[in-house]
């Protein structure tokens, strides 16, 4: 494990305030999920979820001949389609389109993409500066931070928090009422839409079949930062694509359902071009910047493309035990939880954080409620496979081959696991009743053990195992 | 331009030739349910108020004028061209602007006016949605920027949901360039998880069957 990313986990462990807040927030997501998608209020939903999921498959299995589909269909509406490889060619294109159409002003609606190129940071290195508009978007921005989460960026600030921030970064007179707080945000963020040339997007979805671009905001900035500015550019990665307008029949049941628990967001925006003759409002010019930025480098292995099917509801985040106590911040990258914990390792290499697909206890609630079905266990699996072979030979990895050879042959010999087991008890130090052991007993609290057993709590020693209880029983029951 | 680098790396990722047809496509998975009017329209004057939107059935366009000049209470609004709005005489009301076709105009007007109001091309039963598709006759601003929003829908353009949108324009984009779903007042819950209303959209929204 790297020293950063076992400190970031100490640090959010240590925040009490903070794992409560976090796990309020996510529990509340995830019931509003489990609620939405009950059979009895929804009955269709394990037939809309494998659709979603052969939709998704055919469509990554066949991505170039629906990325040239979309583009056909974006240009026969007047659209223009970018391609980049990485975040450099993206702030190229911005930065120059920014020039040539005199459009220094820029808002952004929320989107993972550009976060993911670190967009905002390199255009204000050309003096450019993008204003997030989606409120916890404004907030982490205001804040100098990064998302805490796919779908509620700010999730780890108190009201206090946004006070502060407010005073210090828009002068205003200390507020604590978070509905005022908003109408604040509201007011401030109005200006910058009314004076924006470009406005910034991502997409959740890009319909091939249409040529179009689909938002799905609750707040309405999405809308205002694809109709006020005169060019909108959506940013979204390649892997983005359905194939059909029809098809969102059952990707927006989905993905509403699952991230937020709401049966539809407020607003679902389907944009296929700049406005057309007659039309009163809209932007002049319209571009779709489609990015690689590491995802080719997924589609080879046909079993890990399926990282590729995300559509980013973060219910996976919600359910996860991991994720619920080490927070947003602790993932190495912007993309947190299991889906982060799979594509991270495929994006930015197996070595950028090897203990990554290992901070899962495997327990398979990702998988269980992704509305596309990703095998998220199994990849980590076969990450944690590589990361294995990658890291061979050094001598921690010998010290745990022979802990397991071990702890295997102690298995195989039930006479002798039960003696160590007895031994084990003989030395357990007497815990205060209710409360569990946060370290070895004495003697075998040492090395790689004593490492081990840091990170862990142990229940008790039960006075008697659970073998001698069955003969006691067994003895008993033949009387 | 790195269009073709990243086509031909996707092509040899999937083992595919550039120009190959994709095997067919799964059919798309459209349900749509039998539901008479009279159900169509509870259900999504139901759906609207359990968003806490506000409704209003009304038996005729005169009642619905009313309804509106209620609303208004004096204020002025700006109304889209849709000729239903004019057909209710909601457009002859003396506060509200209408007959706007110019953009710049139109959004000096919607910066600073408490009300907009609009019809709907069509209107979901489930989840509670307006369907709006820009045009001459709707503007995407007015639904938008002031914080009281009025939409005013004939009952025949009331439909059951996503799915039967869907089959009635299976290609939006051969109609409009926008097509926009509004399923409630503006919110969000970004600071502690507080449901707070009108953040960027209107905060209040009221939906009118006529």
């Amino acid at each position: 494990m790297s020293v950063q990313f076992d400190e970031k986990i100490r640090k959010t462990l240590a925040d009490a305030k903070l794992e409560l807040a976090v796990y309020t927030a996510t529990g509340r997501l995830a019931t509003g999920r489990r609620q939405t998608v009950a059979p009895e209020v929804f009955p269709q939903y394990e037939e809309l979820r494998t659709q979603a999921s052969a939709i998704k498959k055919h469509t990554i299995d066949n991505l170039d001949y629906y990325l040239e589909q979309l583009q056909t269909n974006v240009e026969a509406h007047g659209g223009k389609v970018v391609y980049c490889r990485d975040s450099a060619e993206v702030v190229d294109f911005v930065v120059k389109l920014a020039r040539e159409k005199n459009a220094p002003n820029i808002v952004k609606s929320k989107s993972m993409a550009t976060e993911e190129l670190d967009l905002n940071e390199h255009l204000k290195e050309h003096g450019l500066e993008p204003v997030e508009t989606d409120l916890g978007e404004f907030l982490v921005q205001l804040a100098g931070q990064r998302p805490y989460h796919i779908v509620g960026p700010s999730m780890h600030m108190t009201r206090y928090d946004v006070a502060e921030l407010f005073t210090r970064h828009l002068g205003v007179e200390r507020e604590t009422d978070p509905p005022k707080q908003t109408m604040i945000a509201r007011r401030v963020l109005r200006e910058k839409f009314l004076k924006a040339d470009i406005g910034i997007s991502g997409a959740n979805f890009l319909v091939a079949d249409s040529g179009a671009v689909v938002l799905v905001t609750n707040e309405g900035n999405a809308r205002l930062t694809t109709t006020l500015p005169r060019i909108h550019i959506a940013i979204a990665g390649i892997e983005k694509l359905i194939p059909r307008a029809q098809d969102l029949a059952v990707f927006l049941n989905l993905l509403s359902r699952s991230s937020t628990g709401q049966l539809l967001t407020v607003y679902t925006s389907f944009l296929s071009g700049p406005r057309r003759a007659g039309e009163i409002d809209g932007p002049d010019e319209f571009y779709v910047v489609l990015i690689d930025n590491g995802r080719t480098r997924l589609l080879p292995d046909e079993g890990k493309r399926q990282s590729l099917h995300c559509i980013r509801c973060g219910a996976c985040l919600n359910i996860c035990p991991v994720y619920r106590k080490i927070g947003g911040h602790s993932f190495p990258w912007i993309y947190s939880g299991p889906i982060g914990a799979i594509i991270t390792p495929q994006f930015l290499g197996i070595t950028h954080e090897p203990a990554l697909p290992f901070a899962s206890s495997l327990c398979g609630a990702c998988s269980e409620v992704c509305p596309v079905k990703i095998d998220i266990p199994k990849i980590l699996l076969e990450l944690r496979a590589e990361v294995n072979q990658a890291t061979a030979s050094t001598t921690p990895k010998r010290l745990e081959r022979l802990g397991f050879r071990l702890w295997s042959w102690l298995m195989r010999h039930p006479r002798i696991y039960e003696w160590a087991g007895l031994a084990a008890n003989g030395v357990a130090p007497e815990a205060e009743p209710g409360k569990w052991l946060s370290g070895l007993p004495g003697l075998l609290n040492v090395g790689p053990a004593k490492a081990w057993a840091s990170g862990r709590d142990l229940p008790p020693a039960p006075g008697r195992s659970f073998r001698a209880m069955w003969r006691a029983r067994s003895r008993s029951a033949s009387r | 331009m790195p269009r073709e680098p990243i086509l031909n790396a996707v092509r040899s990722a999937l083992g595919r030739r550039a120009g190959q047809a994709p095997p067919p496509l799964p059919p798309a998975r459209i349900v749509v349910p039998e539901m008479d009017l009279e159900t169509r329209i509870e259900r999504l004057l139901a759906s609207v108020s359990a968003l806490a939107g506000r409704t209003c059935r009304a038996g005729s366009r005169e009642a619905a004028r009313e309804y509106v000049a209620g609303v208004l209470d004096g204020r002025p609004a700006v109304a889209s061209n849709a000729p239903f709005l004019s057909a209710c005489g909601i457009t002859a009301l003396p506060q509200v602007r209408s007959g706007i076709h110019n953009r710049e105009e139109l959004r000096q007007i919607c910066a600073t006016i408490p009300v907009g109001i609009t019809s709907a091309d069509y209107a979901l039963a489930d989840p509670g949605s307006l369907v709006m598709l820009s045009g001459p006759e709707e503007a995407r601003m007015i639904s938008l920027l002031p914080p009281v929003h009025i939409a005013v829908v004939p009952s025949d353009r009331v439909i059951t949901g996503l799915d039967e949108l869907f089959s009635l324009l299976p290609n939006p984009a051969g109609i409009s360039s926008s097509l926009v779903l509004i399923t409630g007042p503006s919110r969000t819950a970004d600071i502690e998880q507080i449901l707070v209303r009108g953040v960027h959209g209107p905060g209040e929204l009221h939906v009118v069957v006529v």
